[in-house]
């Protein structure tokens, strides 16, 4: 199925460089207006703990309230777009195989990852201990001068957690599969800082290290028709905020 | 929804203080106080935050918060989780029934993207948060505002991902308590939206009360 869609979704734009995240490592980069990111899931189950901040304005970052309340969602898919703190769109979601992506469980932690999947150091195991989501997004974000305030809610692509009736939380184990993709067309220029490291509510015993591919395309930003824009009068003047900053 | 009341006395409290209906407030609690939020007229959403007053980086984190416990809705015996995951704070009572954490707070810019550009003038919770940070100093800014909580506020998410803001289930009384687990900073505001029900369309006053720690004077 994921290879019929994959047909479908005609390829959009010229390639301007890849990247294979490694499962359990963290990454981060700037990523321009008009640049689609897209990434993919090549193993099936991971899960990318994602943090978007402005390039110019560290303290304009994603904000998950806002997202969520604007668009009168509690995940995020196809058609949805990341507002940032100042009521401007980071990046829209133009593509997505999955269908659901997870942007209210946050992060998984060290303590949690030693209770869960044992101890395991550098010394030992080198290059395949358990890293978490936290702690190596608070190293990427280090090397921009952004710490713990600068660490808001985040999203966590290929990751399904519904709602219950009466409010509580369920995963959804093996939601993604290899091959499943989520485009982000960047509407602004933004710091992007990545963990692929297991969601802090998957059950599954095992540290799984599942590799991401991180595809960067020249698409530009969204055309005046764009169905992202024009999801809800919501969007369209968030894409007005956002288009005065470039005018 | 479940109902807990607690039993101690108003004319007790060390702090009564009531807020005018938009208004921010910012003050300390120390670990074993009891701290009490009454909506006094009813359907006030009450946006806040809380820091380690010892060491403000570590705040509430909504995430870790509904993560840990496994529901979306804080009532009594939520325990507020830090972005350390450390409780800062445990609902004790609630008579309201459930509060939103994934609401966030109203502001100029979001206020223009949900309702309409010419509302930007309007009041917002994150013009509060900003001014009694910046009345507070110490260091604190916007880059500390996480995501709140909203007392009082009724947030549905139903289980095809749909989120709402809905008409309030918090009636004229109604209060949520807790106890400090550590020194906290709480940082509010009394929501001035007049843009959604989260305030029934008509912002009003609310009442803060602390209680010194049970066998202290």
């Amino acid at each position: 199925m994921v290879t019929q869609l994959r047909e479908r979704i005609e390829e959009k734009g010229t390639i301007l460089w890849e990247e294979r995240v490694r499962g359990g490592a963290h990454w981060s980069g700037i990523v321009r207006r008009g640049v689609t990111l897209r990434i993919t899931d090549l193993e099936g189950g991971s899960n990318v703990s994602t943090l978007l901040f402005s390039a110019e304005d560290h303290l304009e970052r994603y904000n998950m309230p806002d997202t969520l309340k604007a668009q009168h969602t509690a995940f995020l898919t196809k058609g949805f777009v990341c507002y940032s703190d100042m009521g401007r769109i980071l990046c829209s979601i133009t593509e997505d195989t999955c269908g659901w992506h997870d942007t209210i469980c946050g992060v998984s932690n060290a303590a949690m990852v030693r209770a869960r999947y044992g101890e395991t150091r550098y010394q030992e195991h080198r290059n395949d201990r358990y890293q978490n989501a936290f702690d190596g997004l608070l190293v990427e974000l280090a090397k921009y001068g952004l710490g713990k305030r600068d660490f808001a809610a985040n999203i966590n692509f290929f990751s399904k957690v519904t709602v219950e009736e009466d409010g509580s939380l369920c995963f959804h184990p093996a939601h993604s599969q290899a091959g499943d993709f989520v485009d982000l067309r960047f509407e602004m220029n933004t710091l992007v800082a990545l963990a692929v490291c297991p969601h802090p509510l998957d059950p599954d015993p095992q540290y799984r290290r599942r590799d991401v591919l991180i595809t960067a395309r020249e698409t530009g930003p969204a055309p005046a028709d764009d169905p992202c824009r024009h999801r809800c009068p919501e969007n369209q003047r968030g894409f007005e905020n956002t288009e005065r900053l470039y005018r | 929804m479940t109902y807990v009341t607690s039993d101690l006395d108003p004319a007790a409290a060390v702090l009564r203080e009531v807020v005018p209906a938009g208004e921010p407030w910012m003050g300390i609690v120390k670990r074993g106080q009891r701290f009490r939020i009454v909506d006094l007229e009813g359907n006030q959403a009450v946006d806040t935050l809380f820091y380690s007053a010892a060491r403000p980086e570590e705040r509430y984190s909504a995430q870790d918060t509904v993560r840990e416990q496994g529901n979306i809705y804080l009532t009594a015996g939520s325990r507020l989780l830090s972005n350390e995951c450390n409780t800062m704070l445990t609902i004790v009572a609630d008579t309201c029934g459930r509060h939103d954490t994934l609401g966030g707070a109203c502001s100029a810019e979001s206020n223009t993207v949900r309702y309409a550009l010419e509302k930007r003038h309007m009041h917002s919770c994150r013009d509060n948060f900003l001014m009694a940070l910046a009345r507070w100093g110490g260091g604190l800014d916007k880059r500390d505002l996480s995501s709140n909580i909203n007392f009082f506020m009724n947030v549905p998410v139903t289980p095809a991902g749909k989120l709402t803001f809905a008409d309030g289930i918090s009636g004229p009384g109604r209060y949520v308590e807790m106890r400090a687990e550590m020194d906290v900073i709480v940082l509010i505001s009394n929501c001035p939206q007049l843009n959604n029900p989260c305030n029934a369309y008509n912002p009003t006053p609310i009442e803060l009360l602390i209680w010194d720690a049970e066998g202290k004077a």
